[in-house]
C-alpha cells in the first residue's frame, strides 16, 4: 500500500494541514517510507488476540456530580488569539 | 561551589534544614550558571529570575519556621516545557505555543511546587516531544553538554542536558517511547520511567495518552527516589491515574543485591547495539555479579514489533490529541486566511514543525475509514503480545537489563533526514511504554569519543522501589554517575 | 407510484446533571458566554476528562425504562472533526459498544377510533459530550464561539428505521419527551435545546426491501417542525425521483419561515471521523448490583401505569394514557384517587382531565401550581358521590376552592348552605308550588309539548337554588303531571 499525491491532499485535509504542492511530494515519499516500515505488522497473526487500548487493566472512574468550578474566562481568554464580549471570534462559520 | 553543583539532593537538604544555606542562594547560584552556560547549551526555553527568587525566598521562609518544610524545600528543580505552569510560558517546543502563558499548573508542577521546590525555568524539548535528538524543538536544538557538536538525546533533552551541565540539581521529564531514558543515558544522568498511571498526566501536555508518563531526571538513583516521592500519586483529575497507597521510593535503597535475578533479553543483546556500548553494558552487568546478582536469559519474542506497533498507536493519539491547536482559543493564528478552513489549515501548517505535522499525518491516515483495522487495531494487538512477552519474563527474573540506546549520542543532522532511523534510536525502550512498564537508564561508562552510555533496567509493574534499588547499589560501587562534562566554563 | 416513508429518529437528551459530563463545571442555562467553560471544557493543553458519575446514572435509568440491555463494560471513543465549537477537534462519545443497546417505546399513533399501536425498536442510545454554540449575529462579519455548552452530558438514543410517516415521527418523539422526564433524567425543555431530533429520512417504492438513500433532517426542536420539515422532506424527496434525479445522501436544515428543508454547506465533505477508543478514559464498567440499585429507584413507568389504570380501574386506554401524560399528572390522579376511594376513578378521573385541566391550562398552570389540591378535588367528588351535591353545584365548589374560599369542599358547602335538598316532602311542596305559578308550561305539556317539561324542571331547580336533587325533582313532577 503506497499513497499517492491525491491520498496525501486528503490526509491534510482532514488533518487541517495545508501543504505546498513541493511539500506534498516530499510528504508522500516521507509517509511511504514510514509505512513501509509499519507494513511488517501485517504479516503477524495475531488471531484471537484482544486489543490492547491502555497500559494498564483498570476500569473508569466515576466523578461525583458536584460542580466545583468558577468563573476563569478572563485568564482563559488572556491567550486568546480574538475575542469580544467574553466569545472567542473565528471567521463566519456559514452552516 | 563545585561541592554544591554536585552535591545529592539529600545533601543540599540538609544543607539548607541546618540553615547553612539558603534557598535563594542556592537557587542563584544555579541562575547564574544558566545565564552564563546555556547560550552554548540551549537547554531552557524560558528563565525568570524575579519569579524563582520569589520561589526562593518563600522556601526560606518555610525552612525558617519549619512548618511544612519538606526534603525538597528550597531546593530547585527545572521542568520540561510540557508540564503547565501557571503564569510561566508553556511552549511544549513548539511554535504554536510559542506565547502561549498557562493559566493552570501540571500536577506535577502543583505537587513539586506543594514540596517547597523553587522552579529555575522551563527546559528545551523536542516539539510535542516528538523526537530522539531534541532537533525538531522550534526554539533550536539542545547541545549535549559531553560534545556539543552532539545530539542530548530527546525528547527530554533540555532536562538532560540541564542536569549533565549542572544547570540544574534535578528536573522532570516524560516518556512516551523512551524520552528520559534515552537523553539520560545519551547525558551520562539517571532518569526514571514510573508505571503508567503513578505519575497524574494532568497538565502534561499530551503526545500520546496511553504511552505518555512523567518522571524524574537527576544525577542519580537516590535523587531519583527523593523526587519521585514528591511527583508520585493519586490525581483524582487524571482518569488514568492509579489510586494506590503513597509509596516511600527510597524504603529498598539499600537492600543488598545477593540472589537478585537480572533478566538478560536476547533479543536486546543482537546486532543493532553499537559495540561500545556493549562492552559499557556487559561491564556493567559484571560489577552486578559481583554484587551478588545473577543474570539470566530471557526472551520479548516480539520486541522487535515494538517500534513499528508504537509508530501507530502514538501519531494514532497524537492526531486527536493536537488536534486542539486549531488557533481559536489559545496559541498561534496565522496572519493570513480567507476563511475558517484556511485559517485551520494555516495557523496549523505554519505553527507546527515538519516531524509533528509527519505524525499527524500519520496518524490521521492509519485511523482513517479504511485502515483502521488492518493498522491501528492490529498494533493494539500487538501490544498486547509485547505486554504479554513482559509477565512470561518477569517469571524468570526480578528486573530485566539492557542497553538503554544502540548507540552513543550522534552528531546533529546524523539521523534527522531519515525519520526511521530516527526512530530506531529507541528501539529498546519503546516495549517498556507499550506495557505500561517502569524504566531506568543510569550510566554505566563511556563510549566512542568518550561519550556517556547508560545502562537500561526495566522493572515489573510497580517495581519501581525495586529498580531503584538495583541502580542505587550500582551507584555505591561505582562513580560513573558523579562524572560531569567537562570544558564548559 | 405508491410510495413508503421510512423514518428513524436520533435524539440528543441533555441530561439532568449539575455539572458537566467531563469537568466540574455548572450547565445551568443562560449564563454569560464562556463563564461555565472551565480548562477542561475549552481544552487547554494537558487537562483530561473524568467521567461524572450521575451521567452513567441516567443512562442506566434510561435502559431500564425501554427494556434494553445495558452493557457491563463500554468504551468511550474519540469522533475526530474540526469545528470551532469543539474545543478538542474531537467529540468524546461512544461508538463501537454503547451503554445501552436494544429496547424500544410503545407509542400510539392518533387519538380516539382510529389509533393505532405501534412498537419502535432502539438501536442504542449512548452517552456523549454536548459542543459548544457558534453565534452568527453581527461580529463584523465573524462568528462568536460560546463554550458554555461544550461538555453538557447528552444521551443520544437512536431508532431503528421503523417509523413509517411524520405522524409516527411525532407520536415516538413526544412518547419518548414524556419518558426522559418521567424518569427524571431530562428536562425535556425543547426551547432551550435539552430535547432535539434529527429525523433520518427516506423512501422507496411500496414492497420494495432495499431502504432508498436517506437525509438527515438536523436539529428539530420542536414537534410541529419536526412533523413539518419531514412531511416537506418526504414530498421533495418523492419529486426528486419521480423527476428522475437521485437523492444525494446529505444532512439538512430545516427553516421555520419557508417551511422547506436545505443542504447544510459545513456538512458537504464527506466525513471520516477516525473514531478509536479514548485513551484518557478507561472502560466503563456498569455491575449488576447497580442497575439494580439504579433500578430500585426508577419511579413506576408510565406504560405499567396504563395498564394498571386500566386494568384495576377500568378507566378507558384514552384516559390510562391521559393520566399518564406526565408524572405529575399522574400522581395528582393518583392523590385524589386514594383520597376519593377507587370506587371513584372515573369520576376522579373525569374531574382531573376535564375542569381541573382546563381551568390550569386557562389560567396558564402547570398540575403542580394546582390550587387545588388533590385531596380538596377528591372531597369535591366525595360529595357528589354521596348525593350531598349535585354536578352543577360541585363546579360552584370547585370554583369557590380554586379561590381559596374554604379549605375543603366540606367547609365551603356548609358556608354556602349548598347542600342538596333530599327531604322528599320539601321538594314535593316545591314541585306543587312550581305547577301552580306554571299553569300555562303545565297546558302545553300536556298538550304533547315535551319542552315544556323542562323548562318546569328548570323552575323548579331554580326554586331550590339548585339543590334539589334534579333526578328527584323529574321524578316527581312526571309523577304529579301524569297523575
Amino acid at each position: 500500500m503506497s499513497l499517492n499525491l491525491e491520498d496525501v491532499a486528503r490526509i491534510a485535509r482532514l488533518a487541517r494541514l495545508e501543504l505546498s504542492a513541493v511539500e506534498r511530494e516530499t510528504t508522500r515519499d516521507q509517509l511511504n517510507d514510514i509505512l513501509g516500515f509499519i507494513e511488517q505488522l501485517q504479516a503477524v497473526d495475531t488471531t484471537g488476540i484482544e486489543p490492547m487500548a491502555h497500559a494498564v487493566d483498570v476500569v473508569q472512574r466515576l466523578r461525583p456530580d458536584v460542580v466545583t468550578e468558577t468563573d476563569h474566562r478572563a485568564d482563559f481568554q488572556a491567550v486568546a488569539p480574538e475575542t469580544e464580549a467574553g466569545l472567542y471570534l473565528v471567521p463566519r462559520v456559514v452552516e | 561551589m563545585s561541592d554544591l553543583i554536585n552535591s545529592s539532593l539529600r545533601d543540599l537538604s540538609a544543607a539548607l534544614a541546618a540553615r547553612k544555606l539558603s534557598a535563594v542562594e542556592l537557587a542563584t547560584l544555579f541562575l547564574d550558571r544558566i545565564e552564563k552556560l546555556n547560550p552554548a547549551l540551549n537547554a531552557f526555553i524560558t528563565t525568570d529570575r524575579d519569579k524563582t527568587l520569589a520561589q526562593a525566598r518563600a522556601a526560606d521562609a518555610t525552612l525558617k519556621s519549619g512548618d511544612g518544610a519538606t526534603a525538597l524545600t528550597g531546593i530547585p528543580a527545572a521542568h520540561k516545557d510540557i508540564f503547565c505552569t501557571r503564569g510561566w510560558r508553556t511552549t511544549c517546543g513548539s511554535k504554536i505555543l510559542a506565547n502561549f502563558i498557562s493559566p493552570y499548573d501540571a500536577n506535577v508542577v502543583e505537587k513539586l511546587d506543594g514540596a517547597g521546590m523553587v522552579t529555575l525555568g522551563k527546559l528545551n524539548m523536542d516539539e510535542f516531544a516528538m523526537g530522539s535528538s531534541n532537533e525538531t524543538s522550534y526554539f533550536g536544538p539542545v547541545k549535549n553538554p559531553w560534545d556539543v557538536s552532539c545530539v542530548p538525546g530527546g525528547s527530554s533533552g533540555g532536562s538532560a542536558a540541564a542536569i549533565s551541565a549542572r544547570l540544574a540539581p534535578a528536573a522532570t521529564g516524560t516518556d512516551t517511547g523512551g524520552s528520559i531514558r534515552q537523553p539520560a543515558a545519551l547525558c551520562g544522568l539517571t532518569g526514571l520511567k514510573p508505571t503508567y498511571g503513578v505519575v497524574s498526566r494532568y497538565g502534561m501536555i499530551a503526545f500520546a495518552s496511553s504511552l505518555d508518563q512523567g518522571g524524574p531526571m537527576a544525577k542519580s538513583a537516590e535523587d531519583c527516589a527523593l523526587l519521585l516521592n514528591a511527583m508520585a500519586g493519586f490525581d483524582a483529575r487524571d482518569s488514568t491515574s492509579l489510586e494506590r497507597p503513597q509509596e516511600d521510593y527510597r524504603r529498598d535503597l539499600e537492600k543488598p543485591l545477593a540472589g537478585l535475578k537480572i533478566g538478560l533479553p536476547r533479543e536486546f543483546f543482537g546486532a543493532g547495539m553499537d559495540a561500545d556500548v556493549r562492552v559499557a553494558v556487559d561491564a556493567a552487568l559484571a560489577e552486578y555479579r559481583k554484587l551478588g546478582a545473577v543474570t539470566v536469559d530471557v526472551s520479548l519474542p516480539n520486541s522487535g514489533l515494538s517500534v513499528p506497533a508504537y509508530y501507530v498507536i502514538a501519531p494514532a493519539e497524537a492526531s486527536s490529541n493536537l488536534s486542539r491547536f486549531d488557533g481559536v482559543r489559545y496559541g498561534y493564528r496565522a496572519p493570513e486566511y480567507a476563511d475558517l478552513a484556511e485559517m485551520y489549515s494555516r495557523s496549523r501548517a505554519q505553527g507546527f514543525g515538519d516531524e509533528v505535522k509527519r505524525r499527524i499525518l500519520i496518524g490521521t491516515y492509519v485511523l482513517s475509514h479504511g485502515y483502521y483495522d488492518a493498522y491501528y487495531l492490529q498494533a493494539q494487538k500487538i501490544r498486547r503480545l509485547i505486554a504479554g512477552d513482559f509477565v512470561a519474563a518477569f517469571k524468570e527474573c526480578d528486573v530485566i537489563m539492557g542497553p538503554t540506546s544502540p548507540s552513543v549520542a550522534f552528531a546533529f543532522g546524523a539521523k534527522s533526514a531519515d525519520p526511521v532511523q530516527m526512530y530506531l534510536a529507541d528501539i529498546y525502550t519503546i516495549s517498556t511504554n507499550l506495557a505500561g512498564l517502569p524504566g531506568m537508564s543510569l550510566p554505566c561508562g563511556f563510549g566512542n569519543n568518550n561519550m556517556p552510555v547508560g545502562l537500561q533496567i526495566i522493572g515489573n509493574w510497580f517495581g519501581e522501589a525495586k529498580m531503584l534499588n538495583v541502580a542505587h547499589r550500582y551507584q555505591k560501587a561505582t562513580d560513573w554517575h558523579t562524572r560531569m562534562p567537562g570544558g564548559l566554563e | 407510484m405508491n410510495w413508503e416513508v421510512v423514518i428513524g429518529l436520533e435524539t440528543h437528551a441533555q441530561l439532568q446533571t449539575k455539572s458537566k459530563i467531563f469537568s466540574g463545571s455548572s450547565i445551568a442555562f443562560g449564563a454569560a458566554p464562556n463563564v461555565q467553560a472551565n480548562a477542561v471544557d475549552i481544552a487547554l493543553p494537558g487537562v483530561l476528562p473524568v467521567l461524572n458519575r450521575e451521567a452513567v446514572v441516567c443512562a442506566i435509568k434510561f435502559g431500564l425504562a425501554v427494556g434494553a440491555k445495558i452493557a457491563p463494560r463500554s468504551i468511550f471513543a474519540r469522533k475526530n472533526y474540526f469545528y470551532p465549537d469543539l474545543p478538542k477537534g474531537y467529540q468524546i462519545s461512544q461508538f463501537e459498544i454503547p451503554v445501552v443497546s436494544g429496547g424500544g417505546l410503545a407509542i400510539t399513533v392518533g387519538s380516539g377510533a382510529t389509533a393505532t399501536e405501534k412498537f419502535v425498536q432502539l438501536t442504542r442510545a449512548h452517552l456523549e459530550e454536548d459542543a459548544g454554540k457558534s453565534l452568527h449575529e453581527d461580529f463584523h462579519g465573524r462568528t462568536g464561539i460560546d463554550l458554555n455548552r461544550a461538555g453538557t452530558p447528552l444521551l443520544e438514543i437512536v431508532t431503528e428505521p421503523d417509523m413509517r410517516s411524520s405522524a409516527e415521527a411525532v407520536a415516538y418523539a413526544r412518547t419518548l419527551h414524556a419518558l426522559v422526564q418521567w424518569i427524571g433524567i431530562c428536562d425535556g425543555n425543547m426551547q432551550e435545546g435539552s430535547f432535539r431530533c434529527d429525523a433520518n429520512v427516506s423512501v422507496r417504492p411500496m414492497g420494495q426491501k432495499e431502504l432508498g438513500t436517506r437525509r438527515e433532517i438536523k436539529n428539530l426542536n420542536s414537534f410541529r417542525f419536526m412533523q413539518q420539515a419531514i412531511d416537506f422532506e418526504v414530498q421533495w424527496q418523492i419529486n426528486e425521483i419521480e423527476e428522475g434525479r437521485a437523492i444525494q445522501q446529505a444532512t439538512v436544515l430545516f427553516d421555520p419561515d419557508t417551511g422547506e428543508t436545505r443542504s447544510m454547506r459545513s456538512k458537504e465533505d464527506a466525513h471520516d471521523y477516525r473514531y478509536f477508543p479514548d485513551p484518557d478514559l478507561l472502560p466503563l464498567e456498569i455491575g449488576d448490583d447497580w442497575i439494580a440499585e439504579v433500578g430500585g429507584g426508577l419511579p413506576e413507568l408510565p406504560q405499567a401505569m396504563q395498564q394498571r389504570f386500566a386494568g384495576e380501574l377500568g378507566l378507558s386506554a384514552y384516559d390510562a394514557a391521559t393520566l399518564t401524560a406526565s408524572r405529575e399528572m399522574a400522581a395528582y390522579f393518583e392523590a385524589a384517587l386514594a383520597s376519593a376511594g377507587r370506587e371513584n376513578a372515573k369520576p376522579v378521573a373525569n374531574w382531573v382531565m376535564g375542569e381541573l385541566a382546563a381551568r390550569l391550562n386557562k389560567e396558564g398552570l402547570g398540575i403542580v401550581a394546582s390550587p387545588l389540591s388533590a385531596q380538596q378535588l377528591a372531597g369535591v367528588v366525595r360529595r357528589i358521590a354521596d348525593n350531598t351535591i349535585s354536578n352543577k353545584i360541585a363546579r360552584d365548589v370547585f370554583d369557590a376552592l380554586w379561590a381559596g374560599e374554604g379549605k375543603d369542599a366540606d367547609a365551603v358547602i356548609e358556608a354556602k348552605g349548598w347542600k342538596q335538598i333530599t327531604d322528599t316532602g320539601a321538594i314535593e311542596a316545591l314541585v306543587d308550588e312550581v305547577l301552580a305559578a306554571n299553569a300555562k308550561s303545565v297546558e302545553e305539556y300536556r298538550a304533547g309539548k315535551e319542552k315544556a317539561f323542562n323548562a318546569l324542571v328548570g323552575q323548579a331547580m331554580k326554586a331550590t337554588r339548585g339543590k334539589a336533587n334534579p333526578q328527584q325533582v323529574t321524578d316527581l313532577l312526571k309523577k304529579k303531571l301524569g297523575g
